[in-house]
């Protein structure tokens, strides 16, 4: 095999992370990336292509698929499971904890593919933490609302401003040890037990 | 007693002395605290029990066994202290490959060796009409589902690498695939032969006891280290699991198994269909025909959960059939010793003595199985791709 870019194969459902992924390879200098994202036909796919690394994530029930590259010798270079050098533990678990899995043709060398691979992880950790935020994006937003509406019911119940209705909240908070959004969650409850 | 565990499985009903363990309080009652984990593949569970991330795992005996020759992947000891079912999977095929089969069928129709020399003439009918080859879905290569459909093809004159495609599908896929065409007939555990059938896109043609009497499925697995290191906890599990078997044994305690391993963070599929499972009483056609049989899936019965080291011989004669594995004597020992009746027993006081477990497969054809002359056996098959 020749000193050129290696052919990567990107099997992945989220068309996000694959291009997040991509880019990070591209700007690293590896230019020959396809990304698969329709999973019949997957192993015919991969056999046309005949890439040196594939990377898939371990969401992907297809994963079982790449297995029977192992079976079939014929047609095709064979195909080696990243896991298969276990000297590496550190890099296998950094891997499944990021939940990516590559598979590297037989010949590629070990010094060649861990680079792609440690980009491969920081990638999907980057991506997790992405999601972990607009998650936590999301639930801020849902607080937001259900303050909100605390508000109204204390201004409503109590004759107070909105300013003074959320310096209540913010007090009880700060008194019960509690977030403004727990508190604000009680009083809603509270009002729909007291209808 | 100890730390919490991480034990992951794959949504099949054989998965259910795993999960009834943990979920009806079995695996409390031992001290054990057992978080499950769902995973969406068998390369995960391998990998996360090889690495540690799990304790133990609801995993493919051929797994277990390729993981301890370090077959195809990393070489990682395994052993398996509990057999958590014997059969339950079954052939499906399209309504069309049904017609073409049981127009070419010459004996009764759940005989495979009837079966498989019908599909041998459909197979040489399509190649003489210039069609595409038969595909043929599974779920593993080193899994019983791939070895089951050889040997059912292969007796009847099929070479499953020669004539047909063999194809892996994750289960969940398999059902959309053999709606549009992708397959022509898979092999797959419950619930999805049921599933293929009530959807209307599909008929079971057979239970794979039609093909083995007894074939050891999926076994708890757990890493021969960490099991050596902590026996206390593997004849915990082990305890937990057998109760839990017994429990679903128990006809009056089906329906309540049934809705426990329907909860969408299990299998997730209709209560019904899995007690059908469970019941072995299968809906085989759409046309609501239903069949019986005291063989489908056994839990705990019949001495089903105690590992049989002839199981796992039968099971590596395969690999070596069909060239996943050289033979080799010190092959065979590792792969029989990754089923652990002697765990089995010390964790349950077993007074049953190796010699009186069943030891049989009771496959329809070729002669009996004899682990001891695996080459000899092998011998006697035409069809194969020894290395």
């Amino acid at each position: 095999m020749g000193e050129s870019s290696p052919k990567i194969v990107i099997v992945d459902e989220s068309p996000i992370r694959a291009a997040i992924l991509e880019e990070g390879l591209r700007e690293a200098g590896f230019t020959g990336v396809v990304h698969i994202s329709e999973m019949q036909s997957l192993l015919a796919r991969i056999y046309a292509l005949d890439p040196d690394v594939i990377l898939i994530d371990l969401e992907n029930p297809s994963r079982d698929v790449l297995e029977q590259m192992f079976q079939v010798s014929r047609a095709v270079r064979r195909p080696i499971a990243m896991f298969v050098d276990q000297s590496d533990a550190a890099s296998i678990q950094a891997s499944v904890d990021a939940g990516v899995s590559a598979y590297i043709v037989d010949g590629l060398k070990k010094e060649r593919i861990k680079p792609i691979l440690d980009l491969c992880i920081s990638r999907f950790n980057a991506f997790a933490k992405l999601q972990d935020e607009l998650e936590r994006t999301k639930s801020a937003l849902e607080d937001r609302k259900v303050i909100d509406r605390a508000k109204g019911i204390l201004m409503k119940l109590k004759g107070l401003t909105e300013d003074e209705a959320y310096v209540l909240l913010r007090s009880t908070a700060m008194r019960e040890k509690k977030k403004i959004g727990e508190i604000a969650q009680s009083i809603l409850t509270a009002s729909e037990l007291l209808k | 007693m100890t730390g919490p565990l991480q034990i992951g499985f794959i949504p099949l009903v054989d998965a259910a002395a795993l999960i009834v363990a943990v979920d009806r309080g079995f695996c409390a009652a031992e001290g054990l605290d057992v978080t499950l984990v769902r995973e969406v593949s068998w390369s995960n569970v391998r990998d996360k029990l090889n690495i540690g991330l799990f304790d133990a795992a609801h995993l493919l005996a051929p797994v277990a066994i390729a993981s301890s020759l370090g077959l195809g992947h990393v070489k990682v000891p395994i052993s398996a202290p509990f057999n958590l079912g014997l059969n339950g999977n079954a052939i499906t095929v399209s309504p069309a490959l049904h017609a073409a089969i049981m127009a070419e069928i010459d004996g009764d129709r759940f005989d495979p060796m009837a079966t498989a020399l019908a599909l041998a003439r459909v197979v040489a009918a399509r190649r003489k009409s210039g069609a595409e080859p038969l595909t043929f879905g599974m779920t593993f290569p080193f899994s019983t589902h791939n070895y089951q459909l050889r040997f059912w093809m292969a007796a009847g004159g099929v070479d499953p690498d020669e004539d047909v495609r063999l194809v892996v599908l994750p289960p969940p896929y398999m059902v959309d695939s053999l709606a549009s065409g992708h397959v022509d007939a898979f092999c797959v555990g419950a619930p999805w032969n049921s599933i293929a059938v009530d959807r209307g896109v599909g008929l079971i043609l057979h239970f794979v006891s039609d093909i083995l009497v007894r074939a050891a499925e999926k076994v708890l697995a757990v890493r021969q280290s960490w099991s050596d290191r902590n026996p206390q906890v593997v004849a915990a599990l082990v305890r937990a699991a057998s109760n839990a078997a017994e429990f679903i044994e128990q006809p009056q305690n089906r329906l309540e198994a049934a809705h426990i391993l329907s909860a969408p963070e299990r299998i997730g599929v209709d209560a019904d269909v899995i007690q059908r499972t469970l019941d072995g009483r299968l809906k085989i056609s759409p046309d609501g025909t239903m069949r019986e049989s005291s063989r489908y899936l056994l839990v705990g019965r019949e001495g089903a959960a105690r590992p049989d080291p002839v199981q796992a011989a039968w099971l590596y004669a395969q690999m070596v059939r069909w060239g996943q594995a050289a033979f080799s004597t010190d092959a065979l020992q590792t792969a029989m010793a990754v089923f652990r009746p002697d765990l089995y027993d010390a964790a349950l006081g077993s007074v049953e003595k190796a010699a009186d477990a069943p030891g049989r497969i009771g496959a329809f054809a070729g002669p009996a199985f004899a682990a001891e002359d695996i080459a000899g056996h092998l011998a006697a098959f035409k069809i194969g791709r020894r290395i």
